[in-house]
């Protein structure tokens, strides 16, 4: 198989850091804090190498779009088993502003350029909550999609994808190439051990600006204020 | 002080190195290896500072590490702290004394079994720096800390350090990937403190093929899992004069050498999951090929192993008491009494002031020690990782103790974790060399230092040489008329950041220090060789020193953090200052203590109780109640 995976990761705040709103309510405070792989990309990443490592896949490439923090989440894909990394380099003001219908661009404009088959995403991203990048980049490609995978079968150049959906699960099957979301059963993520991060020291990051993709990133959204939530259960 | 005073010192001096010989304690190892005057560094940081001499090259500016290595430390960091927060049941390990086969196999694939093997054998080939990060998170459970330091940092220590390459490429790479696991034999029911007495002996074979080992270890940790073990025997060496003499061997003993028992696990009050067990060897046949170093060469051997783990117990004391910070003010901000939180009340306060100072320092020397251990070269930092080692055991009892009170009632119970992190602390200040062990041999490797110099100066000056006379008549004046010192850490050129010195506490370092130098030399005089004899006097040596090193780390740490403008660099300033205030007035109550007939000094009384108590061994007075009629 000369399948090619890309896989998207977001670097978010850890979860298990108490969140604090900014004192001038325009966001939480990130300065300082802890960051680490979104849960459901580490998913996504776990089934694209296990994809390889049954040789359904040639290629599993790690994608995050950020400034030069980001690249700690790619080496950490590429410690996970991934072959090599795209950072897409997007900071600042871009960065503050930067949302689904932004990452989709790119990931389809990425999708293209690299000649991917499958792109695997997490099913949302536990900073924004959006779960909408998978769905945006399958439309934009023109691709089928699977959301909310539990499970994920290759067949021949049929991907059959078991959902984890409101009424239970449902199992479809789509065309390659595809967009597949990550859900919480999919499988459980491998640590990405010391020595096979030491080794992913040699793996190759390349760097793109979202120009150089044709992807225009300014927002069109304006954030007003963010506020923290009142305790649950009060009136 | 007279010339004559310093020729008398001479003599008492020479005695003294005999008779530290003649005591074969774990101190004369180091007699062979010292060449005093060449003041080229050689890392005598803190030896110097029984000299009076700051050599702050040393030490300033705080080491670094490159931002290459930065990055990946804080890589390596993320995956061992998921595993210890979500894999680990801690709780679960302590109440069955034993480490769940899943837990080591995930500690074992995340590779934590070979960090500082070189990355040839299989390991991850990690510096001291980045071994003392990962020691911030591995010190979240007991256990399992002290199972991965019996196996890495004492256990297969003796292979890296002194062992030659057939027996690193035999050995390394099973122990890398944890397949086999190390322990560190050298503690004996008759041999703890006295590790120079063992009696555990290797014969040779008559085909001079083997050595057959006889006797019984005790204490050690891994015992019952070890695969491979680095065994201290006594065997027969013939000397240079032809003399039969027997000296301590190193050996790499496999288990399946055979005729190997291990006893059953202790029951511990604390670090319940790590295996703790006797060790016995009859006739176990170990290949002459498996010697470390030279055969009569292990006391070395096991010194330099036990000096080279030792500073990484200061950055595991920091991370468990910064977690103990979040979780008990956690507690503390919200839990009220008297209609206020109890982290408005001021003892309170107190108790996280002392959690976070203890951390800043620990973590501050801990570092500092390892930044020079990591420098090119050789270098010789035991005394200053047997000092990290004694303010972090003792710190880390205090703070757990004060993170337990916080929480009263609920500290004391098992629904919580501060009984445990105190049981699995206790330890800290017993093993890897008792701190009394340590006091001592901080005190005397320093003194010692301090009178080979004052005795090789005299030795100048009998020879005529005038510009040694000139140097020590000059120090003497200027010590006796001139009140200010100046070891360039303060002032246009100090290397001490200003912020620090603006209340003085740079210079309160340097008085110190000062001060420490020539009471040093006033105790050589008056006590000579019987110095060795006088423990109460040394252990306060060893604490001034304690404090001096201290003091120097989170003065070059802060100074490093407010020049290149880290965060919360201030918040550093405060607590530098705080700390060398602190300690400055602890040490002027030490050294004024170790003035001649101070009346500060309650030592003698100190010694007569013990005495008269031990001599009845029981509580000697007469009950209170009692009547004489």
């Amino acid at each position: 198989m000369s399948a090619r995976v890309l896989v998207g990761v977001k670097r978010v705040i850890d979860y298990a850091v108490k969140i604090r709103v900014k004192p001038d309510r325009t966001g939480v405070v990130t300065d300082g804090v802890k960051h680490s792989m979104n849960p459901f990309c580490e998913i996504a990443v776990e089934e694209a190498v296990k994809l390889k490592e049954k040789k359904l896949v040639k290629e599993v490439v790690a994608v995050s779009c950020g400034p030069q923090q980001v690249q700690e989440t790619i080496r950490t894909a590429l410690a996970m088993g991934a072959d090599r990394g795209i950072h897409v380099e997007v900071s600042g003001k871009d960065y503050e502003t930067l949302g689904p219908l932004q990452v989709s661009k790119i990931f389809a404009a990425l999708a293209k350029k690299e000649q991917a088959d499958l792109i695997i995403l997490g099913k949302q991203a536990i900073d924004d909550d959006c779960n909408q990048t998978g769905q945006m980049t399958a439309a934009l490609l023109d691709w089928p999609q699977g959301t909310f995978a539990s499970e994920v079968t290759l067949e021949a150049d049929k991907l059959k994808v078991v959902r984890e959906i409101d009424g239970g699960l449902e199992t479809i099957k789509i065309n390659l190439p595809a967009v597949v979301t990550a859900d919480l059963r999919l499988n459980t993520p491998r640590y990405a051990t010391l020595p096979n991060i030491m080794k992913a020291k040699k793996k190759k990051i390349t760097n793109v600006k979202p120009a150089d993709l044709g992807v225009d990133v300014s927002s069109r959204l304006e954030v007003l204020k963010v506020e923290k939530l009142k305790e649950a259960g009060r009136i | 002080m007279n010339l004559n005073k310093l020729i008398v010192l001479s003599r008492s001096v020479k005695l003294g190195r005999n008779v530290f010989a003649a005591r074969g304690t774990c101190l004369h190892h180091f007699q062979s290896r010292r060449f005093i005057r060449s003041s080229a560094s050689s890392l005598a940081y803190a030896k110097d500072l029984f000299l009076g001499k700051v050599n702050k090259a040393e030490v300033f500016p705080y080491p670094e590490i490159s931002k290459e290595e930065l990055e990946e430390i804080n890589q390596l960091v993320q995956p061992v702290e998921k595993f210890f927060n979500e894999d680990v049941d801690s709780v679960k390990i302590d109440h069955e004394a034993v480490i769940p086969p899943e837990t080591l196999n995930g500690l074992k694939e995340l590779g934590l079994f070979g960090i500082q093997i070189p990355e040839e054998y299989g390991g991850l080939g990690l510096s001291n720096t980045m071994y003392a990060r990962l020691g911030e998170i591995t010190s979240l459970d007991g256990a399992i800390a002290v199972t991965l330091a019996a196996h890495q940092a004492i256990g297969l220590k003796g292979i890296l350090i002194a062992g030659n390459d057939a027996q690193k490429a035999k050995y390394l790479p099973k122990l890398a990937t944890g397949e086999h696991i190390a322990a560190f034999c050298l503690t004996e029911p008759g041999s703890g403190s006295d590790a120079a007495s063992i009696q555990t002996r290797a014969t040779l074979t008559e085909d001079g093929k083997h050595f057959l080992l006889n006797g019984t270890k005790f204490w050690i940790s891994n015992g019952g899992w070890a695969d491979i073990m680095t065994v201290f025997a006594r065997s027969e060496v013939v000397d240079k004069d032809g003399q039969k003499k027997d000296k301590i061997t190193a050996f790499i003993v496999e288990r399946a050498f055979g005729g190997i028992t291990s006893g059953k696990p202790e029951d511990k009050l604390g670090i319940r999951g790590s295996n703790t067990c006797e060790i016995t060897f009859e006739d176990t046949k170990v290949p002459i090929e498996n010697v470390i170093g030279e055969v009569g060469g292990g006391f070395k051997v096991a010194m330099n192993i036990l000096n080279n783990g030792r500073f990484s117990m200061g950055s595991a004391g920091a991370g468990m008491i910064k977690r103990l910070i979040e979780l008990t003010s956690e507690y503390a901000c919200t839990r009220k009494q008297f209609s206020r939180s109890l982290s408005e009340f001021g003892m309170i306060q107190d108790k996280f002031a002392t959690m976070t100072l203890n951390a800043f320092v620990m973590e501050s020397m801990a570092y500092l020690t390892a930044g020079m251990m990591d420098r090119p070269g050789v270098p010789d930092c035991s005394l200053e990782a047997a000092m990290v080692k004694v303010f972090s055991s003792e710190g880390s009892w205090i703070c757990v103790s004060e993170a337990l009170q916080v929480l009263g009632g609920l500290g004391f119970t098992k629904n919580y974790p501060y009984e445990r992190y105190l049981r699995d602390c206790r330890i800290l200040q017993i093993f890897e060399g008792t701190n009394e062990i340590l006091r001592m041999y901080i005190a005397l490797t320093g003194m010692q230092y301090a009178g080979k110099i004052l005795t090789g100066k005299i030795k100048e000056m009998k020879k005529g040489n005038v510009g040694v006379v000139f140097e020590i008549l000059g120090k003497k004046l200027k010590d006796s008329v001139v009140r200010t010192v100046d070891f360039g850490l303060t002032g246009k050129d100090g290397v001490v950041h200003p912020s620090l010195t603006v209340k003085n506490h740079a210079k309160m370092f340097e008085q110190n220090a000062a001060h420490f130098g020539s009471t040093v030399e006033s105790l050589l005089y008056r006590y000579g060789k019987t110095i060795v004899e006088e423990q109460l006097v040394l252990k306060k040596v060893a604490d001034v020193l304690i404090n001096l090193y201290a003091m120097t780390a989170v003065l070059s740490r802060t100074s490093r953090s407010i020049s290149i403008g880290l965060r919360n660099h201030d918040h550093e300033v405060l607590l530098t200052n705080t700390f060398c205030k602190d300690a400055h007035f602890k040490n002027n109550f030490l050294l004024t203590q170790l003035q001649k007939n101070s009346p500060e000094n309650n030592d003698a009384n100190i010694k007569k109780i013990a005495q008269e108590v031990l001599a009845k061994r029981a509580y000697v007075c007469s009950h209170p109640l009692d009547r004489t009629f």
